[in-house]
């Protein structure tokens, strides 16, 4: 079985998916030739020619709204946006037609399409390319948020986005796109959407994360083992819909529970996760719930971004300060 | 320094003046009487359909609405030059042209009253609904050439915006790729001279709006937008180009707006009486009225006949849009996915069946 990275693992999905539905195209800036600036998209150009794999002209607006016509009528774009900070041109078309074209037209046009952007910090990128801006799309009724954690589940979570019927915004954590590798097997198997994924059974404390965050809380749940912390993580992947059955049953078992994102604290994911908790899990809490966030500022440029991005060391914190309240 | 020159013209089409006399040799299908009188009736049709839903929103029984009212002719142009093969993306002052289409009366009384089944056709599925933020429809139109050409279907899309919209990005970004990539767009601009309050002139300094095509490379022409024959013939030469593999074209349509910007609005806070006055002389349905009875015969007859015909089509169509229920609470999300997710499922037990 290959060792693919993540991004080698998002080239492989993106190209197994062309492979199997030749109304599957992709388009958005350099993603032709060049193969994309992180390479998700290298050689697709090369094999599946010019017209599946399209440079568009350097148009968010249009590249967004350009899917949405081309999804009601019957080709299945996948998108590129180059950085997630690109995205805001975007939002008029997810919020104002991709989402909402199934719906206001009872069914008769829909949008099956996919929306990829890079997204998050930790790469020392240049200014308006780290922010982590989940929480202003999930907020949108009719679209689904998606963030893999690893290369495998980058493959299966993406292909079954490009095989769903309606839209999907699919961020890349590019701070993971080639930090690790793992066996991929090309089996064009799909993860299922809409759900949480438990990467380990504790007993003690739930921590929620996605995307990059996975890293340290993972390494978090390791440290926290030794010393008999007994740890039940959940990577949420889906942010849109949540998958709140999984979060509920394990804090109902666990009674504690910490939520780590990389983007800003108020009005962030982690807010609707702990209300959630709040209204249907007050009486199995042991002790309040407690976030570990980005900070309520504008993402730092390159020096200052270490400083922003929360960490393993932040998420032990947290996590000792939430089993030791009696 | 020696230099070259891109001069560009911008070329303005008409076959009947004012008063409905021929401009000049009126195209073949112009002297078709039957052809004309489907034209006519198809506008008539659209300014009875325009008052009694102005009534019904005075009256408390539709919601705000956007009267075609003087711009019949662009409506029925486009719409009569389009086949079942190209996809229409309209503005929501487009009536004329959806019920051309095929979009039922009823339809449009629904979906003005409030109800998303309005926007679920019965024919002409493949069109768009209208779009509400203004020129964000132009990208759709991009992608449905490029499903289209993709594809291989014949045929092209053909998208219609105000004067107003021309001054918005997404315009010029749909326009730009269309001709970047060739794609089978008709871009139709509805010039009625007015944004809400906003003149023409305060939308941009460039002399015509049709020129903005001339920066994506595509052609750009003005049409005298209250001359039906003219707006057909245009439209019809734009989308043979377009389905001949030549790409895409801009049609400025030169028109006024002779209502209320919507039902919501009051026009005579910021435009004179006398301007709207000297419009009416120009609008679309008495020129063609005075060309039918010059030419072909037109009695007043045949137009007390046509008049009760729209007046008996549209009351009936009232009374089934009044005569419809709403949909049950729950028709909130039943389209919202394709299957609805564990979340959305829960929202069908909070607002039950009811
Ligand atoms: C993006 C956006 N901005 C503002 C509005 C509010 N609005 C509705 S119609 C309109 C004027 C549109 O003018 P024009 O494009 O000339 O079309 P017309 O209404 O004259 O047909 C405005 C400002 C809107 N619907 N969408
Ligand atoms: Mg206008």
């Amino acid at each position: 079985m290959a060792e693919l990275t993540m991004i080698e693992a998002i080239r492989t999905a993106l190209s197994r998916a062309m492979e199997e539905d030749p109304d599957v195209i992709i388009f958005g800036e350099d993603v032709g030739i060049d193969g994309g600036v992180f390479r998700a998209t290298d050689g697709l150009f090369q094999h599946f020619g010019s017209s599946r794999v399209r440079d568009t002209p350097l148009s968010e607006a249009l590249i967004a709204g350009m899917a949405v016509g081309a999804a009601a009528h019957g080709l299945r774009p996948v998108a590129e946006i180059q950085f997630s900070g690109f995205i805001y041109p975007t939002l008029d078309q997810l919020a104002n037609h991709a989402s909402r074209l199934r719906n206001r037209t009872r069914g008769r046009l829909t949008c099956p399409m996919v929306l990829r952007a890079p997204y998050g910090g930790g790469i020392k990128a240049p200014e308006h390319h780290s922010e982590s801006i989940e929480a202003m799309l999930a907020h949108i009724p009719g679209l689904r948020v998606v963030i893999p954690s690893t290369p495998a589940r980058a493959y299966g979570l993406l292909l079954a986005a490009i095989r769903d019927p309606d839209p999907v915004v699919f961020l890349e954590p590019k701070r993971l796109y080639r930090s690790t590798s793992e066996a991929v097997e090309d089996t064009g198997e799909a993860l299922p959407l809409d759900k949480a994924f438990v990467l380990q059974e504790g007993t003690d404390l739930t921590i929620v994360a996605w995307g990059a965050m996975i890293k340290g809380a993972t390494e978090a749940t390791l440290q926290l083992a030794e010393s008999g912390i007994s740890v039940d993580l959940i990577d949420l992947a889906t942010l849109k819909p949540i998958d709140r059955a999984t979060i509920r049953a394990s804090v109902e078992k666990t009674g504690r529970c910490v939520i780590v994102h990389e983007a800003p604290l108020t009005a962030g994911l982690g807010a609707e996760i702990s209300a959630d908790l709040a209204e249907h899990c007050l009486t199995s809490l042991l002790a309040p719930i407690k976030r570990v966030a980005g900070y309520d500022t504008v993402m730092p440029y390159l020096r200052l971004e270490a400083h922003y991005m929360p960490d393993t060391a932040h998420i032990i914190d947290a996590a000792r300060n939430v089993m030791e309240f009696s | 320094m020696p230099t070259r020159s891109a001069g560009f013209q911008i070329n303005c089409s008409a076959f009947l003046d004012a008063v409905g006399k021929p401009i000049g040799d009126l195209p073949k299908f112009a002297r078709n009487k039957d052809i004309l009188v489907a034209l006519y009736s198809a506008m008539v049709k659209t300014r009875t359909f325009d008052s009694k839903a102005i009534a019904l929103q005075r009256t408390g029984q539709l919601g705000t609405y956007a009267s075609s009212l003087g711009q019949e002719a662009i409506g029925v142009g486009v719409a009569s030059a389009m086949t079942d093969d190209d996809v229409f993306v309209p503005s929501f002052r487009e009536h004329g042209a959806q019920l051309w289409r095929g979009v039922s009366l009823e339809e449009l009384f629904l979906y003005w009253g409030g109800d998303e089944r309005g926007n679920d056709f019965a024919k002409s599925r493949q069109d768009f609904p209208v779009c509400i933020p203004v020129a964000s429809q132009f990208p759709h139109a991009a992608g449905v050439a490029l499903a289209k050409v993709q594809k291989g279907d014949p045929g092209a899309a053909v998208v219609v915006a105000g004067d107003g919209a021309t001054s918005k990005g997404d315009f010029y970004e749909a326009m730009n790729v269309v001709g970047a990539w060739n794609l089978p767009v008709v871009f139709v601009i509805n010039n009625n001279q007015w944004a809400i309050s906003v003149p023409r002139e305060g939308q941009t300094a460039a002399k015509t709006l049709a020129q903005k095509a001339i920066a994506c490379g595509i052609p750009g022409e003005q049409v005298d937008g209250n001359d039906v024959i003219a707006v057909q013939a245009i439209i019809s030469r734009a989308l043979t180009r377009a389905r001949a593999g030549k790409g895409g074209m801009l049609i400025e349509c030169l028109s006024y707006r002779l209502g209320d910007h919507t039902t919501a609005d009051d026009a005579s806070r910021y435009r004179e009486d006398a301007e709207v006055s000297a419009h009416w002389q120009l609008e679309p349905l008495i020129r063609l009225r005075n060309h039918l009875v010059a030419t072909h015969g037109w009695t007043k007859e045949d137009e007390q006949l046509l008049l009760r015909t729209c007046k008996k089509e549209v009351e009936a169509a009232t009374d089934t849009y009044l005569a419809t229920a709403p949909e049950p609470a729950r028709a909130m999300f039943d389209t919202l996915f394709a299957k609805a997710p564990a979340d959305v499922a829960a929202l069908f037990e909070e607002v039950g069946n009811g």
